[in-house]
C-alpha cells in the first residue's frame, strides 16, 4: 500500500491509498480522478496517462521502458519527469509520491 | 434533478457514468447491464486476461464499491426490452420499468454466430463477455486443440493465447488472407507467417459448414469435406450492433443508433454511445460505427460534456491496438479512399508500418512495434496536413522530420 497524491493541472489535490500491484495509473482511474484516462487500460498503447513525477521519486519510480520511451517521445508536453503512470507498478517503496498531470490531461 | 438512465453496463455505459459524477452532475443515474459484474476491459479477455496475466479486479473499470459510493444505482443482470418515448420509460427484463429525463444507450454489440449445424453445440463458444472468456480459458491448455473460425484480431489474438497457454491453434479463415476486411497485403503477410512460425496451422479459403460432435464440439467440417479435429471452437467473424431497442422505438437507425457530434440521437432526450452508435466522423467527411474501446471512451466523454453543459471534446483520431506474442500493433484511423500505401521500415524485422494515403493525405496508419510511426501518424490523420511519401518511406528520416 502507498499514499499517492495525484494533482490535477488546476492543483486539485487527491490522495489516495493504492493497493500494492497495481499501477499508479489504475489508482487514479479506479477512484474517478479527472485527468488520467488511461484509454488503453495499461497497454503502454495511447499515453493518455501521462503524468510529471517528483523529482525525489524518479528512481524509485523505476526506469522507463523503450516502448515508454518510445511513446513518450510524442506525447504532449514532456519534461525531464514524465512518466507512463501505467507503467510504474505501486509497491509500499512509493508511500508519499506525487504525480502531476500535464495540461493536455484536463 | 436530471434522471439519467444508461442502458448498457460496458466500457461505454460504465465510463458515462462515472463521467457524469466528474463532470458535476448531480442528479440520479441508473446503469443497467445484462451481465453479473461492473463494468470491464474487455479487450484483454483475448489477451493478458487468457494468458492469466490479469485477474477479475485488474479487469473492472472501478470496484464495485464505486457505484454505490459515488450515488450510481448499478443494476446487473437486467436488460432492456422495450422503450417507450412518449413517456420516458424503459421497460425491464425482470418486469420492472425506469423512468428517464435522459436516456443514454449503450447497449453495445454482440458476437455475430455463424448459420451452421452445430453453432449450438457446447466447445463452440464466441468472445465477448467475461463469461465466455472464462468458458474458454478452460477450454484451452497442453493436449488441446483450439479452432479459431475467422482471421481477424480477436481471431489472431485468441490464436497467440492459445499457443501462451500450450494449446494446438488451427485458425479457419473464408477468405484467402488474414485480416481481410482491416487490413492490406503486407500486414496480412507478416501476421501469417508470424503466427505460422508460433505453430500456428492456418486454412485459408475455407468455408465451415458444420461443427460436429456428440454433446460437445470435436471437429469443424469444411465445404471441402475435411473435418478439423478440435477441444474447442471460438467464432471471431464480427459483431452486430444492439439498435433493436432504439429501432423499435423509432429512433433513426443505419447499421447502428444515428447519433450527431454530441452522440445525441434523432430523439433529444436520448444519447447512443460506443459499439451500438453510428456517428460522424469529420475527418474522414462520413458517418459509420465502431467497435473499440477509445471510440467507447470518446462517445462517453461527449455524451457526458452534452448532458453537463460542458464544451464538445475536440475531435479525435480513431485509433485501437492489438498484442499478440511481443508484437504491439497500433492502428490510426481507418483506410477510407486509400488509393496509395507506403511501407515504412522492414516486416523482417518485425518494426514497420503501413501507411494509407489518399493523395497525400494520410488515412491510416497499422503500426508494428513503432510507436513514433503511430503516435506521429495520429497527429498526421488528425491535422490533415499533406505527407511526403518519398520521406514517410526512408526510415532513416525521423517521424518528427517527415512530419515537420
Amino acid at each position: 500500500m502507498a499514499k499517492i497524491t495525484y494533482i490535477e493541472h488546476d492543483g486539485t489535490e487527491h490522495v489516495i491509498d493504492v493497493k500494492s500491484g497495481l499501477s499508479v495509473m489504475e489508482g487514479a482511474v479506479k477512484n474517478n480522478i479527472p485527468g488520467i484516462d488511461a484509454d488503453c487500460g495499461g497497454a503502454c498503447a495511447c499515453a493518455t496517462c501521462h503524468v510529471y513525477v517528483d523529482e525525489a521519486w524518479l528512481d524509485v519510480a523505476g526506469w522507463r521502458s523503450a516502448t515508454e520511451v518510445a511513446m513518450l517521445d510524442f506525447a504532449e508536453e514532456v519534461e525531464e519527469n514524465s512518466r507512463l503512470s501505467c507503467q510504474i507498478k505501486v509497491t509500499d517503496a512509493l508511500n508519499g509520491l506525487v504525480a502531476r498531470m500535464p495540461q493536455s490531461q484536463r | 434533478m436530471m434522471k439519467v438512465l444508461i442502458l448498457g453496463a460496458g466500457h461505454a455505459g460504465g465510463t458515462a457514468a462515472a463521467l457524469l459524477r466528474q463532470y458535476g452532475h448531480a442528479g440520479p443515474i441508473t446503469l443497467v447491464g445484462e451481465e453479473p459484474i461492473p463494468p470491464y476491459q474487455r479487450p484483454p479477455l483475448s489477451k493478458a486476461w487468457l494468458k492469466g496475466e490479469a485477474d477479475a479486479d485488474s479487469l473492472a473499470l472501478k470496484p464495485l464499491e464505486f457505484y454505490a459510493e459515488h450515488g450510481i444505482d448499478f443494476r446487473p443482470g437486467v436488460r432492456a426490452v422495450q422503450l417507450k418515448r412518449s413517456d420516458k420509460v424503459v421497460l425491464l427484463s425482470d418486469g420492472g420499468a425506469l423512468s428517464y429525463d435522459i436516456l443514454i444507450i449503450a447497449t453495445g454489440a454482440r458476437a455475430i454466430a455463424l448459420p451452421i449445424p452445430g453453432a449450438d453445440l457446447p466447445g463452440v463458444m464466441a468472445l465477448r463477455t467475461a463469461a465466455d472468456a472464462e468458458q474458454l480459458k478452460a477450454a484451452v491448455g497442453p493436449g488441446k486443440t483450439l479452432a479459431v473460425v475467422g482471421g481477424g484480431y480477436i481471431g489472431l489474438e485468441v490464436a497467440a493465447s492459445g499457443r501462451a497457454l500450450g494449446a494446438e491453434v488451427v485458425v479457419l479463415e473464408r477468405e484467402e488472407r488474414l485480416l481481410a476486411r482491416v487490413a492490406r497485403n503486407a500486414l496480412s503477410d507478416f501476421f501469417r507467417s508470424y503466427h505460422e512460425a508460433h505453430g500456428v496451422r492456418f486454412e485459408l479459403g475455407c468455408s465451415v459448414v458444420a461443427f460436429e460432435g456428440e454433446g460437445r464440439v470435436t471437429g469443424v467440417r469444411l465445404a471441402s469435406g475435411q473435418v478439423i479435429a478440435c477441444d474447442a471452437v471460438v467464432v471471431g467473424v464480427g459483431a452486430a450492433p444492439n439498435d433493436e431497442i432504439a429501432a423499435d422505438a423509432g429512433l433513426e437507425t443505419a447499421r447502428g443508433i444515428v447519433v450527431d457530434l454530441d452522440a445525441r440521437t434523432s430523439d433529444a432526450a436520448i444519447f447512443a454511445i460506443g459499439d451500438v452508435a453510428h456517428r460522424p466522423m469529420p475527418i474522414y467527411e462520413r458517418m459509420f460505427r465502431m467497435e473499440s474501446v477509445p471510440n467507447a471512451l470518446e462517445q462517453a466523454k461527449q455524451a457526458a460534456a452534452a448532458i453537463t453543459g460542458r464544451p464538445r471534446p475536440a475531435g479525435e483520431c480513431p485509433w485501437q491496438w492489438s498484442d499478440q506474442y511481443d508484437l504491439k500493433l497500433q492502428i490510426a484511423g481507418y483506410p477510407f479512399d486509400a488509393d496509395q500505401i507506403v511501407l515504412r521500415g522492414d516486416p523482417a524485422t518485425a518494426k514497420f508500418a503501413v501507411f494509407h494515403l489518399k493523395g497525400d493525405q494520410l488515412q491510416a496508419v497499422e503500426a508494428i512495434n513503432a510507436p513514433p510511426e503511430f503516435m506521429m501518424g495520429k497527429q498526421l490523420i488528425l491535422n490533415r496536413k499533406p505527407v511526403d511519401k518519398t520521406r514517410l518511406a526512408d526510415p532513416t528520416i525521423s517521424m518528427k522530420e517527415v512530419a515537420a
